[in-house]
């Protein structure tokens, strides 16, 4: 077993993965400060200056942002990545992955025009209208080509678990998108649903949770799956829970959908389905927490002096905690208080400023130096006030919207004697308003982290240039 | 429940029953097939010959809680669709429907509260509104079904009423309160786009800002006092003074139900104005209305006292 022999005249195509681990960063920025800015909104509602600028219009271009700009980023980053270096091949066809990271950035900025013009199909996580949509199929069209031509021709006989989780997360964001976003036009603006009533509504909930369970959940699983072992230096926990937890995971996801519905026009045999779905969710969900988190067992020390190992393990904590309220907030009766109110924005937030960033920001301090040939990152005592910063600012979060969401659930179902409502919901807004504030503080302190990231990320690369990284000779060990 | 009332066609809900049962069984399927155990003292071993960039896996079983708890979510989920309506159009054996939970909620409060309100419909507005009970019960559906027009605080908004203003576009008796929700209105400013021209729109614009007190082109008004008199008179009055009987607006206050700038008189003469006020008759019922409009003709009231104090 020769530990040093490589593959001649190959080497890693790092090009494209590290313009969009770089713009993971600047998305990121972007994004968590549209995110500060609506907070900030709804604390002082004088700040909705202008029809462009105000919370309706600055909402979903929030989400838009830092769902694909900055999680879509990563997600190409560590995709490309790590599907190279555990195949042991370069890129299949590097000039489209090329275009992937162009296209994707245009996409990004049509998004960033269209939607403070009021331009949008007003379904939640699929706002872009239908000539974005058509982009954004052709691009996603071409990564499923790059990533899953690199598995063809990898040198490896078997495939590794990471690209499991990043295979079914191409494949099925791209049945999402286009049946979601089938619709009439009209003009180049504008367009209706293909759906109707309470079908539509099905259909953007079965494409909304899925896109939580196979853009924000399984993408970054498969980020798991390669960065925590290697940065942990450790074999996998298990292989066997690896395979069972997958295929339960993306199995299951498929039925969850109708839980955004309880209680509404669909009919109950649908939201019974999507609410025992989910359920049985949980135990798919933890399978992956805890084959990350075991696979640091034996080395645990590390942990001490590693940030980047810090947020990896923080984020599946965060994973494990979003994926059991996840599936209690799908029971009927907890829904029914939890429904509307700042509790879902706290929940969202715990899986994607908790999971979905923090295992990017580890990825993305690994990749880095990595792909300009650095040993490690600029500073590491900035990765680790970067780390307590970002800790601190979700725990803010979190706590101001479970406290203010259970009292909007309290106040809004509380009921005199004589039948009347005890609360209007204005009574209810001016109780949230010290918790918006603390959320704000929150999001700030967030968003201050990804400045320091940004600053650690620049003093790292200025002056280099991405590496021509030598592929090693795929090794087999012995049975 | 049929097939109709789950949205189904018939051969639709058998399809989706075997999915979801096969759903369930593909679960316990995978849990089952990969059961295997570590014998005490056996050392983990790697998984396979596969070395990827480094990497490999450990072949360590199933964690037995994490699968219980597998299990547990399965057996859970079968029964409860076993249950409950969710197994295609089947409506489960305890025959639950969240329209019916509803209902009865719905019905148990009634049951509970009709007698009061039985006997709060029994008195006359006038009455009630020197009630606290009565007008606290006011106040209450009032910020339920009233504030999405007329604000928390009563004063309304462009093209709602201030209702605490001590000025009525419809009656402000108790009795006229009542009707106007009872039965709600329709105010109908007709648009005068095409009878008047725009130089004639102008002058009564001039003229309707005169009649108001504040100054403006005295000729002008002039020309569109011929006007007003022959054209607008008839709902507005001779005098501008409005009629309550039809929900015509007082022209001679300061209050504006859409804005007294000249720009926002021309625009309501020239599209007019449609304010609608919804009836609650048959939504909340009488005794409930009765309540309400106690509340608002007590509010009002109390407004007038503070102005005239002051």
């Amino acid at each position: 077993m020769s530990a040093t022999a490589t593959i001649p005249n190959e080497t890693y195509d790092y090009g494209v993965v590290y313009r969009f681990a770089i713009m993971t960063v600047v998305w990121g920025i972007v994004g968590m400060l549209y995110g500060v800015i609506i907070a900030a909104q709804l604390v002082w509602p004088e700040l909705n200056v202008h029809e462009y600028l105000n919370f309706g219009r600055l909402r979903p271009l929030h989400t838009n942002t830092v769902i694909f700009a900055f999680g879509g980023c990563a997600l190409f980053a560590a995709s490309y990545y790590v599907v190279q270096r555990t195949c042991h091949v370069p890129l299949f066809m590097p000039k489209l992955a090329e275009f992937t990271f162009w296209g994707w950035q245009l996409v990004i900025v049509l998004a960033t025009i269209t939607l403070p013009l009021g331009i949008t199909t007003s379904k939640e996580y699929a706002e872009l209208e239908w000539p974005i949509d058509l982009l954004i199929a052709v691009v996603w069209v071409a990564y499923a080509v790059v990533f899953f031509g690199t598995i063809a021709k990898r040198r490896t006989s078997h495939i590794y678990v990471a690209n499991w989780f990043f295979g079914a997360f191409i494949l099925t964001v791209a049945i999402l998108h286009i049946v979601n976003s089938a619709a009439v036009p009209v003009s180049l603006t504008k367009s209706y649903s293909a759906y109707a009533g309470v079908q539509d509504a099905m259909v953007q909930w079965w494409y909304g949770h899925n896109a939580v369970g196979f853009f924000l959940t399984a993408g970054f699983l498969g980020m798991m799956y390669y960065f925590i072992p290697k940065q942990a230096e450790r074999p996998v926990y298990s292989y066997r829970l690896s395979v069972v937890h997958f295929w339960a995971l993306i199995f299951t996801y498929m039925w969850a959908g109708p839980h955004h519905l309880h209680y509404t026009a669909l009919p109950d045999w649908t939201q019974s389905l999507g609410m025992v779905f989910s359920l049985i969710l949980l135990a798919p969900s933890w399978g992956g927490m805890i084959n990350g988190i075991m696979t640091l067992s034996g080395a645990w020390h590390k942990l001490r002096d590693d940030p980047i190992l810090k947020f990896m393990v923080t984020s599946l904590s965060f994973y494990g905690m979003s994926t059991f309220e996840g599936p209690m907030m799908a029971i009927k009766t907890v829904n029914s208080l939890s429904h509307y109110t700042d509790w879902t924005i706290g929940h969202v937030h715990s899986g994607a400023l908790g999971w979905v960033a923090f295992i990017s920001i580890g990825a993305i301090y690994y990749m880095i130096p990595r792909l300009v040939g650095k040993e490690r990152m600029y500073s590491t005592r900035l990765m680790e006030i970067h780390f307590w910063m970002a800790t601190l600012a979700i725990v803010l979060y979190i706590a101001a919207m479970w406290i203010s969401g259970v009292m909007q659930g309290l106040m809004w179902r509380a009921v005199n004697a004589d039948g009347t409502l005890t609360y209007s919901f204005i009574e209810s807004v001016k109780a949230s308003y010290p918790f918006w504030f603390i959320r704000f503080l929150g999001g700030a302190l967030y968003l201050s982290g990804m400045f320091l990231m940004a600053y650690n990320v620049w003093m790292t690369v200025r002056k280099s240039r991405t590496v021509a990284a030598p592929i090693p000779q795929p090794v087999v060990a012995a049975a | 429940m049929t097939a109709a009332e789950s949205y189904l066609p018939a051969g639709w809900a058998w399809y989706i029953a075997i999915v979801t049962v096969a759903s369930l069984a593909y679960c316990l399927w995978v849990l089952i097939s990969n059961n295997t155990r570590k014998l005490p003292g056996e050392e983990v071993k790697l998984h396979g010959t596969n070395v990827w960039d480094g990497l490999r896996e450990y072949d360590n079983p199933l964690p037995r809680w994490w699968r219980n708890l597998f299990y547990i979510t399965v057996f859970f989920a079968s029964a409860y669709l076993i249950l409950y309506p969710g197994i295609g159009v089947s409506t489960g054996i305890l025959g639950w429907s969240s329209s019916g939970l509803h209902k009865a909620e719905v019905e148990a409060t009634e049951k509970r509260v009709a007698p009061m309100f039985e006997n709060y419909a029994k008195q006359d507005v006038a009455a009630l509104a020197a009630d606290e009970g009565a007008t606290k019960i006011g106040a209450s559906l009032f910020q339920a079904y009233c504030i999405q027009c007329h604000g928390s605080d009563m004063r309304g908004a462009k093209g709602f009423p201030n209702l605490v203003d001590a000025d009525w576009q419809w009656t402000g008796t108790p009795e006229g309160i009542l009707e106007t929700i009872l039965g709600g209105r329709n105010a109908a400013m007709p648009a005068f786009n095409e009878q008047l021209n725009k130089d004639q729109i102008a002058d009564v614009v001039n003229y309707v800002i005169q009649l108001s007190g504040r100054q403006v082109d005295v000729a002008s008004a002039a020309r569109g006092e011929a006007t007003f008199k022959t054209v607008c008179a008839a709902c507005h009055g001779p005098e501008g003074k409005g009629m309550q009987a039809l929900g015509a607006p007082n022209l001679t206050d300061s209050t504006w139900l859409y804005g007294g700038s000249a720009a926002a008189i021309t625009e309501t003469l020239v599209k007019g104005r449609a304010g609608v006020m919804p009836a609650f008759k048959d939504f909340l019922g009488e005794p409930r209305v009765k309540l309400l409009a106690a509340y608002v003709y007590a509010q009002s009231r109390e407004a007038e006292r503070t102005a005239s104090t002051q």
